[in-house]
């Protein structure tokens, strides 16, 4: 590694372009190569979770059993959790971060250029683990994505082990690329870009960030636990030794809870970079949106217990939870009322990114009405563990975050390739995306108010109309997401060229660069009137 | 707020290297314990493991040497020094979280879990699990004696913990003053104040290993003796990992202090290593507080 440090000391002023082969890829501490990595890879997840979700939804097309026997459906639906959360939707986020946040501040890099290829090679590995469980004695994780003891624990497969060391893996891959935004966000601002000059999409990230820190490691103290558990005869969560199976719940949820907002606050940044853009108007509200962000993410630390009423909770404990929870209500309900007052008077044009961002802003909304209908304890009874829930969370995390990391790749493709995308391809994709999505989920709320319990392979006969239904609305949205893979590869392989601002009402520094954006951004840092 | 020189680091290959290591040791533990576990041999997992770790620590000494090499030959701005306290800082946080979980769990037995099963409270229907059951902290008397012994005795806080307290508190004080012998250029007392530090550490870790030799041969308290077992070892167990981390760490800024690193204005790594120091030390207070007093 002398030769390395030799060639440091010639080279302060990074001229260097791109290496060449697949040096560049292994190597790098480009924040946009590292951004693309995490983009191709969660890419790859969302393809490979997806499959798994389309095998799910094959065998729950008609009752009875047909394809998978239970015990592979429940390894299924569990792989399938895992893989769409850590694999899929965090990696877009931190990709997405990785390329524009150091454009849109005015940064040279990310602030721990090493450090970020470390974050993000950390990954890959971490998945071949957690993916190779298929293959083990046993058979994979079967417990859901939630891992609940005592069945993560007692009852669980042999593989549950590399399971454990994977999320370990992960944690500190997620911990470490969330140091390093902090940092960046922090420190490498240009001059004259305030904190409250920051794009929303930093600000959003910012706060992520540390949502990330904080709870990452508490991820890790509960599987360390569960660890502990399997393998070295502790009692945590087994009340036999005075331990409690709960505890694993209000330990998981404690980072359960702000996950999820790590999942929807980098989506807000986004819509809030988009709406404003194509309805040619500055964001309505900019401060109060930023309050709303943080707002979001202190109550998230303090709602964790809304995913357990029905677990024996005592009774105060069920009434705070429930305020709390519906308190998030009014920040986000703030947000939405931004979006809406920014394209009020706007002039608008409803070009893909913009549809992909106003179906956000309507079916995350439809999302977060079933939330508060979740949030009410003693309708939770009811609720609890139904499809009821499945259609909650994947309406806020598919035509949510998903749709915002969709958005996001249209509304930034040119800015990354140089070409436009073709648009009306593009249109195609969302159209087809959109009524795929809904024609999946929506009627998973009417056969969870009736009833049907999630994570089961087979189900009651009154329920087969809109599970058929459903099945044919997955594979509908599945198979179009193979619109979006081709129209990625065509944007990067030609096209119109893009001009700087690539869209007429865009403002922000990373607009201010060249299409597509030079190897090193911003060598001499902008000033910001 | 000039971002001109900042340092952009060209490729490197630690960290795909480290990525590699990074996944032996997990998969090479996750052989391991299974293996354990099912009693079958142990020879593929321990040497995945200690391949792995090995790897580790190999590429962490290359890739701060690199890093040092960079800092001593001046391609690091100021600005690069606050990107490295942020990046410090926010790891620190993030090993604060991870003890709050294993202290949120701690109070969370002690004060529901355990009253509740005992038939105290608002849940104390759960009683009805194991007749008879009394809530008591420290949990001597498990709900299950046969899968889980409580423990016979626990471990006096006023004997080696106290000691340990005592030791550690003062190894706050001994790095700040080298820290501060640092900051006036006084060479050969920060080798000195450093010195007793590490001493201090080590002294700590002797006397936690013989608590936990005499918790397991004379006590009884175990990690299979109930959840105050649990508790215990997982709360003074990765104290004292980071305690043997944090004495590692000493060491190394010890022997570059002997090679004539640090300058009285720029030593980051050495501020670093003793901001991790304090903060390991505020966890033993906390841990002597609830763990062996209250």
């Amino acid at each position: 590694m002398e030769s390395t440090l030799g060639q440091n000391l010639g080279d302060t002023h990074h001229a260097h372009g791109p290496a060449s082969g697949i040096g560049r890829w292994l190597f790098t501490t480009n924040h946009k190569d590292i951004g693309s990595l995490y983009l191709w890879f969660s890419l790859l997840m969302f393809l490979t979770g997806g499959t798994m979700a389309l095998l799910i939804r094959a065998e729950l097309f008609q009752p009875g059993l047909q394809l998978v026997q239970p015990e592979f459906f429940n390894q299924m639906t569990t792989m399938h959790g895992l893989i769409m959360v850590f694999g899929a939707v965090m990696p877009a986020f931190v990709g997405l971060a990785n390329w524009m946040v150091p454009m849109m501040i005015g940064a040279p890099d990310m602030a721990l250029p090493r450090m970020n290829n470390w974050s993000f090679w950390i990954l890959p590995f971490a998945f071949a683990m957690m993916i190779s469980t298929l293959f083990m004695d046993g058979g994979a994780p079967n417990f859901g994505w939630t891992f609940y003891a005592p069945l993560s624990t007692t009852y669980a497969p042999p593989s549950v082990t590399f399971f454990i060391f994977a999320i370990h893996m992960m944690g500190i891959s997620s911990i470490m690329g969330a140091i390093n935004v902090i940092a960046t966000i922090l420190n490498l601002r240009a001059p004259g870009m305030t904190m409250m000059k920051l794009p929303l999409f930093v600000w959003s990230w910012l706060i992520t960030a540390f949502l990330l820190i904080a709870v990452m490691p508490v991820l890790a103290g509960v599987v360390t636990m569960m660890l502990m558990d399997i393998h070295f005869g502790t009692s945590f969560f087994n009340a036999a030794g005075g331990g409690d199976p709960v505890l694993f719940q209000h330990v998981f949820w404690f980072f359960g809870h702000p996950e999820v907002y790590i999942m929807i606050l980098p989506a807000f940044g986004i819509i809030s970079e988009i709406i404003p853009t194509f309805a040619r108007k500055r964001l309505f509200g900019y401060a109060s949106m930023v309050y709303a962000i943080g707002s979001i993410a202190i109550l998230s630390f303090l709602v964790w217990a809304h995913h357990m009423f029905t677990v024996g909770l005592p009774l105060a404990g069920e009434l705070f939870f429930m305020f709390a929870t519906m308190l998030i209500a009014v920040p986000t309900g703030v947000k939405v009322f931004n979006w809406v007052a920014t394209m009020f008077r706007g002039s608008m044009t409803f070009e893909t990114p913009m549809l992909f961002a106003l179906a956000f802003v309507v079916l995350f909304t439809i999302g977060g009405f079933s939330g508060l209908m979740l949030a009410i304890a003693p309708a939770d009874f009811q609720y609890h563990d139904t499809y009821f829930v499945v259609a909650h969370f994947h309406y806020v995390l598919v035509p949510g975050a998903i749709f915002s990391i969709m958005a996001a790749a249209y509304y930034w493709l040119p800015k990354w390739t140089g070409h436009m995308i073709n648009e009306r391809m593009g249109k195609i994709h969302f159209w087809l995306s959109f009524v795929g999505v809904n024609i999946t989920f929506f009627p998973m709320h009417f056969v969870g108010l009736a009833g049907m319990p999630r994570r089961i392979p087979d189900y009651a006969l009154q329920f087969a109309d809109f599970n058929s239904v459903a099945s044919v609305g997955a594979f509908i949205f599945g198979l179009s997401q193979l619109l979006f893979v081709y129209n990625v590869i065509v944007c990067i392989r030609g096209g119109a060229r893009a001009t700087d601002r690539v869209w007429e009402g865009a403002h922000g520094l990373e607009w201010t660069l060249p299409s597509p954006a030079p190897y090193h951004s911003f060598s001499q840092p902008p000033v910001v009137k | 707020m000039s971002t001109a020189s900042y340092y952009v680091p060209p490729q490197s290959r630690w960290p795909i290297l480290a990525s590699i290591a990074l996944f032996l040791l997990a998969f090479g533990a996750g052989n391991l314990m299974n293996a354990l576990s099912a009693g079958a041999s142990t020879g593929t997992g321990w040497l995945l493991l200690l391949l792995g770790l090995g790897m580790l620590l190999a590429i962490l000494f290359g890739w701060f040497r690199n890093v040092v090499h960079e800092s001593m030959s001046g391609m690091y701005s100021e600005q690069m020094d606050r990107s490295f306290r942020w990046g410090m800082s926010w790891f620190i946080f993030s090993e604060v979280m991870f003890f709050a979980a294993f202290f949120g769990t701690l109070f969370y037995v002690r004060n529901l879990a355990v009253p509740w099963l005992g038939g105290e409270g608002e849940k104390g229907v759960s009683n009805m699990l194991w007749e008879g059951f009394q809530a008591q902290w420290p949990l001597m008397t498990t709900p299950d004696m046969e899968r889980f012994p409580g423990p016979e005795q626990i471990i006096s806080p006023w004997h080696l913990p106290l000691l340990n307290t005592v030791l550690l508190i003062s190894s706050s004080f001994t790095v700040t003053i080298a820290h501060k012998a640092l900051k006036l250029g006084n060479r050969s007392n920060i080798v000195l104040w450093l010195a007793v530090t590490v001493l201090l550490g080590a002294s700590f870790l002797v006397f936690q290993a013989y608590e936990y030799y005499e918790a397991y041969h004379h006590l009884g308290l175990t990690l299979h003796a109930g959840i105050y077992g649990a508790t215990f070892f997982i709360l003074t167990g990765f104290h004292g990992m980071h305690v043997t981390l944090g004495t590692l760490m000493l060491i190394i800024i010890w022997l570059r202090v002997l090679k004539g690193h640090f300058s009285a204005e720029q030593h980051f790594g050495f501020e670093a290593v003793a901001w991790y120091w304090h903060f390991v030390d505020v966890v033993w207070v906390g841990l002597f507080l609830f763990v062996y007093i209250l």
